[in-house]
């Protein structure tokens, strides 16, 4: 019981410490290496489902009769070259936020947000103020 | 239980253990520097531990994705936007708790599941016994995997192949940097100040690059036969020429690799796939249906794998040169702008 379902144990376990690091750290780029320890464990996790017992490697050869599942095995093989793509999307995302804030902190990143919206707001107050000023002239 | 089986068991654990000790090291570390390289190494060990599980294919793309390309892609973004982590955490204690509650509930749902390499398994009774029993008749490749990657579920493949095509538009779009012809000058003597030093390693690492390609030829080609594929090749390709561009810099790579050629590639890769489904269709056949390339079906079939396969090897290189290309492109270009903000400061300051 305990071998049998052991890796399925630890596949939870790296996708909720892959999650803890996306949910608790502001940094992105943490934030990156956090998906992707939880899309590794993903991975382990389809690839434990495909193993049987004596079985060997998908490759057919003569005198042998026990395979194991090439299913997850194909959909696995895409998924981490697709997963490479999306992640350097993701860090070319970084690279912007960080020419266009100075910084790839997560809060000080929403404070110069807000800064930006309060004092947008105050200019167009201030406009419409003007305007009214020199109707009332 | 057999002593092979105790010792492959054994392995298992250290492997998998040896994961959880990584993650939780990469949680505690503030350096970005060394968080990137332990994702290399987790890269690595998973690679090792798909080797245990028989998936030698995945272990393959595992160990030129995973401890390879993203590992250098994340340690050029570093370089880009700084190496230490800032100490504050976004509302730990709350994160904890749903970490720990959403864990529990996926373990309480683990004690439905199969106990590892069940042959009984749900998952082995469907499709699965016709891959591995018919394969040979119907596809003719010994390797299960390359016939059910590029011939079974060709078209999810075909998906496959174009997200990662517009993945490499998408970082096109995002960073890539118009240059001036008169610029190059003053970058390449930046980089013959940084490359001078390292002669042994030049040399020596030069000698590898044509056997790292003629090895991306042969799992490219081979992958019928043995692990391997278009997918791993293209990876392995494109690490080739980043080696280059690592070793002579990135203004005597563009010389050598013409970037418009790259993406001409990127996108001849994806139209060959699709083509070869148009032509299969035109020959009365179903989309991606090989038989009908050729008066015997399995000849048709090898053609047609290895078609496709030779679109996702153009395809995957060219996106990864593409991807490495474009953010080496712009850390060069915020170094130049630095060093013009930089002049023009001193200017300032002498006037």
């Amino acid at each position: 019981m305990i071998m049998g379902l052991f890796n399925d144990w630890v596949v939870v376990v790296l996708m909720m410490i892959g999650l803890y690091i996306i949910i608790a750290h502001g940094n992105l780029i943490k934030k990156i290496v956090g998906l992707t320890i939880f899309q590794t464990s993903v991975f382990i996790f389809y690839i434990s489902m495909a193993k049987i017992d004596g079985g060997t490697a998908p490759i057919l050869v003569d005198g042998v009769t026990q395979y194991s599942n090439p299913l997850p095995h194909v959909l696995i093989l895409t998924a981490i070259v697709v997963g490479i793509a999306t992640t350097a999307v993701a860090l070319a995302l970084i690279v912007r936020i960080k020419e266009a804030y100075g910084t790839i902190e997560e809060e000080e990143i929403q404070e110069q947000d807000s800064q930006h919206k309060d004092s947008h707001k105050l200019n167009i107050h201030n406009s419409s103020e003007i305007n009214r000023d020199k109707k009332e002239c | 239980m057999k002593r092979g089986e105790l010792i492959e068991s054994l392995i298992n654990i250290v492997l998998l253990s040896l994961l959880v000790g990584i993650a939780i090291a990469i949680v505690c570390m503030k350096d970005l520097f060394a968080v990137v390289m332990l994702a290399g190494i987790y890269g690595l060990i998973s690679a090792s531990f798909f080797v245990v599980m028989d998936a030698v294919d995945v272990a393959f793309t595992e160990a030129s994705v995973g401890a390879g390309i993203s590992t250098l892609l994340m340690l050029v973004v570093i370089t880009m936007t700084g190496r230490t982590e800032h100490p504050t955490r976004h509302k730990p204690l709350l994160a904890i708790f749903v970490v720990v509650v959403t864990g529990g509930l996926l373990i309480y749902g683990t004690f439905d599941m199969p106990y590892l390499g069940a042959i009984d398994a749900p998952i082995h009774t469907h499709v699965a016994p016709r891959y591995i029993n018919e394969s040979m008749q119907e596809v003719g490749v010994p390797n299960i995997v390359t016939a059910v990657l590029a011939s079974y579920r060709a078209f999810d493949t075909f998906g496959e192949v174009v997200v990662i095509f517009t993945a490499g538009i998408g970082v096109l779009a995002l960073l890539s940097v118009v240059r001036r012809r008169d610029e190059d000058s003053v970058i390449d003597s930046i980089n013959d100040s940084m490359h001078e030093q390292h002669l042994i390693l030049r040399i020596v690492s030069k000698m590898m690059i044509p056997f790292i390609m003629l090895f991306a030829l042969y799992v490219q080609f081979h992958g019928d036969y043995g692990p391997g594929g278009g997918f791993q090749a293209g990876v392995i390709f494109a690490s080739a020429i980043i080696l280059y561009v690592l070793l002579f810099g990135l203004s005597t790579a563009r010389k050598v690799i013409n970037q418009t050629l790259i993406q001409l590639i990127a996108a001849f890769g994806v139209l060959f796939y699709g083509c070869v489904g148009l032509v299969s269709l035109l020959n009365g056949g179903n989309f991606f249906d090989y038989n009908v390339l050729s008066s015997d079906p399995i000849a048709g079939q090898h053609l047609g794998i290895l078609l496709i396969e030779w679109g996702v090897g153009c395809t995957v290189a060219s996106v990864m040169i593409i991807i490495f290309f474009n953010f080496a492109g712009r850390k060069e270009f915020q170094q130049r702008n630095g060093n013009l903000i930089d002049n023009i400061s001193k200017k300032n300051k002498g006037i």
